[in-house]
């Protein structure tokens, strides 16, 4: 089973390495990661996607909140959140095809962002089992590329502030 | 009035930083990258430098410091090689919990990432086998790093923490400020366990009719042995140790049941696999102690009791566990318990099997054992030694047959099985006590991968005694071959080339000798121990094809002990 878990770390050199290290150190399945700056500049939020046995992911969370680094580690899967990744997708097309191709775009809420003779550049936005619907209608037509960036996660409503911000003693 | 500081030098800031944490003694190597510190500790005398011959042993010696004290070990070295040197040792402290703090000179700030002369990725290399590091880039935060590493490895569960040095850093100035507290807002261990958890294991315990305590080296390190000899001794219950517990619950007390797991006692075993509420105290269910987990303690109810929440289920699933520092969390179950359960029955099962299957060793064939001299050793000694051990047969016999009546009197590598550790851990073991005897025990093998810190022994005139027990195989890995490799002694075998230990250490400027009789094993030990003006070097040629038993193979259930050679001709 996949489970979505979103991470606050200190933004700090190094810091994603420290994550990416235990996964790899620990053989822990990643299916994806992705990083960025949060309403704090000190504070990055990683999110995870990954897959293994219930036992596994107790690893997983345990092992991810005893890195210094980590400021919060939350379980998504078990949680009200919303969920969404983008992606991007080159696909050929004929003229035959064209209005067929921009009709699925409407169809899972897409944007065409590119187009030249032979191939047009879709960007759709949704949950992650969106955009997979969405590869694999599109496979037929011939993918010439794509980007994804990875699953980024929030639990619904308005969280209580559960980090301080108290910084060390200034030094200059 | 705004206080006027003062403004220093990294290198100078580097020493006020480690006066401010007490630290006595400094295990290091001079290069490249370091000379600024190692300029500025020529004029320090808050702290003795004590050089070693290669940066592996400046580690072990970190650790045998840091183990014998509880204090924070301090290992300061030049980039590149020197750092490099100290992966084994940093891996070492790792698995086996030691808080060292290890200081690496790095190339200046700006050749880094360059392939600089003597630069490596010490940060990078060392991230999965520390609990935290941290590479200053700005001389603003060194002072900061160094309180939060002091921190970071001292408490919680402890382990090592390196900084890493940039050269130039060294040399730039700022105003010293060192910080009163450290944020880590990561970072909150857990010390008291969950009053409503410590209420049901009492009550889990109160109903036992075979309760059984397995002890680990988190007792000793939260400094809870005084707790666990309440709780045993007040309940009457048995105590079973892993191999960094020993020490935890005297070896000589009837309740002890001597170390349990592939090498342990025939009735520890047993009672592990027949107890009906089993309480693990700062310990990890490693697979040395439990062989199969599925049938581990198959029977009982598990209260797990670790300070480190990524501990619980990882190995063993637990019914009960209780995230907290073991101290405070027996002292708690303790108050809590109020019990007057008579054991009376299960003692008397237990007794039946220690009967059943007593430690044993052939002692009359006039051949000198390793059992033998470490049962000499233990009644010369009557536990008032430090004893550090290397790794294969001998440290399974010295868990075996040595009697630990102290904590931190036993050192030994356990969870890397580290070769070459006992040499420069017991050097680190001697400035931690002095006045103690300090034994260091090793095999012929284990000898010879840091054999060079005796030199370091002898600079310093340190009264250690080496022993080293000379069987002129891998003992070890020679009695797996044995048992599981169809006898194919394959590079096992060191007669042939093994050099003559005496003159070997006598050059490194110890007193040294040798024998191979039984009887004159008394004599030897009394003599080393009668020496004081330097380190002893004492070689006992022992029987060579001896194996360790009882012996539970690799994977299988506790109960399954090989409890001797089928087929013995020796």
């Amino acid at each position: 089973m996949k489970r979505t878990i979103t991470v606050l770390l200190e933004n700090r050199f190094g810091a994603f390495n420290r994550v990416a290290t235990l996964f790899s150190g620990k053989g822990f399945n990643l299916n994806s990661i992705s990083i960025g700056e949060t309403e704090d500049p000190s504070i990055s939020r990683m999110t995870l996607v990954t897959s293994g046995e219930d036992k596994v992911f107790d690893q997983i969370i345990k092992q991810l909140n005893r890195l210094i680094d980590t400021i919060k580690v939350v379980d998504l899967s078990t949680e009200p959140s919303v969920i969404r990744e983008l992606a991007l997708i080159t696909v050929h097309y004929k003229k035959a095809n064209r209005a067929e191709i921009y009709n699925l775009c409407a169809i899972f809420e897409g944007k065409v962002v590119d187009i030249t003779n032979k191939s047009l550049t879709l960007e759709i936005t949704g949950p992650p089992d969106k955009i997979d619907a969405a590869i694999n209608t599109l496979g037929s037509y011939g993918i010439i590329e794509m980007a994804r960036t990875g699953t980024v996660a929030l639990k619904r409503g308005q969280q209580e502030r559960i980090y301080k911000t108290t910084q060390l003693p200034n030094h200059s | 009035m705004k206080k006027t500081k003062q403004v220093l030098t990294g290198a100078e800031i580097f020493f006020e930083c480690l006066r401010l944490e007490n630290v006595e003694y400094i295990f290091g190597y001079p290069g490249g990258a370091v000379l600024k510190i190692y300029e500025k500790l020529y004029d320090v005398d808050f702290l003795k430098h004590i050089l070693v011959r290669h940066e592996q042993g400046a580690m072990h010696m970190a650790e045998g410091y840091a183990k014998a004290s509880g204090k924070v070990g301090v290992v300061l070295v030049t980039s590149g090689p020197g750092a490099t040197n100290t992966v084994t040792g940093i891996t070492d402290a790792y698995l086996d919990s030691v808080p060292v703090v290890i200081f690496t000179g790095q190339v200046s700030s700006h050749l880094i990432g360059k392939d600089a002369f003597q630069e490596a990725d010490i940060v990078g290399i060392t991230r999965p086998i520390t609990k935290h590091n941290f590479l200053v880039r700005d001389i603003h935060e060194l002072a900061s790093t160094i309180r939060k590493a002091f921190y970071l490895a001292s408490t919680g569960k402890p382990g090592p923490v390196l900084v890493d040095l940039p050269k130039d850093i060294m040399a730039q100035e700022c105003e010293f400020e060192y910080p009163e507290m450290v944020e880590l807002r990561g970072y909150k261990p857990v010390y008291y366990g969950h009053a409503s958890q410590i209420k049901k294991a009492a009550e889990k315990l109160r109903s036992a009719k075979r309760p059984l305590l397995y002890v680990g080296g988190g007792v000793i390190m939260s400094g809870g042995t005084r707790e666990l000899q309440l709780l045993a001794k007040e309940n009457n219950f048995p105590v079973t140790m892993t191999l960094q517990g020993l020490g935890a619950f005297p070896g000589t007390d009837e309740q002890s049941l001597g170390m349990l797991g592939m090498h342990g006692t025939y009735w520890a075993n047993k009672a592990i696999s027949n107890c009906d509420v089993l309480v693990a105290l700062g310990a990890r269910f490693d697979d040395r102690v439990t062989g199969n987990v599925n049938t581990f303690a198959q029977n009982a109810f598990k209260i797990h009791i670790d300070i480190d929440p990524a501990a619980i289920d990882k190995n063993v699933t637990v019914d009960l566990p209780i995230v907290g520092d073991v101290k405070h969390v027996i002292a708690e179950l303790a108050a809590e318990l109020n019990n007057t359960t008579d054991y009376s029955e299960w003692w008397s099962e237990i007794n039946s099997w220690r009967d059943e299957c007593p430690l044993d060793y052939e002692d009359n064939d006039g051949r000198l054992r390793v059992e033998y001299v470490i049962e000499k050793l233990s009644n010369i000694t009557k536990g008032e030694a430090v004893v550090v051990t290397d790794v294969g047969q001998h440290q399974m016999w010295t868990a075996q047959y040595y009697k630990f009546v102290h904590p931190r009197s036993n050192l030994t590598s356990g969870g890397l099985g580290t070769m070459g550790f006992s040499v420069p851990a017991a050097i680190g073991a001697y400035f931690a006590s002095p006045g103690k005897p300090v034994i260091s025990l090793s095999g012929d093998g284990g000898f010879q991968m840091n054999m060079q810190e005796l030199i370091t022994a002898a600079a310093h005139k340190l009264p250690i005694k080496f022993f080293i027990l000379n069987n002129s195989f891998l003992g070890m890995v020679r009695q797996w071959q044995e048992l599981f490799h169809a006898e194919k002694f394959s590079f096992t075998d060191l007669s042939a080339s093994n050099p003559d230990f005496v003159k070997l250490a006598e050059a490194l400027g110890c007193k040294a000798w040798s024998t191979d009789n039984p009887r004159e094993v008394e004599d030897c030990l009394d003599k080393a121990f009668a020496y004081n003006d330097g380190p002893v070097v004492v070689e006992f040629k022992v029987v060579r094809e001896e194996m360790v038993f009882p012996m539970v193979p690799a994977g299988a259930s506790v109960e399954n002990m090989m409890v001797k050679r089928l087929n013995n001709q020796q």
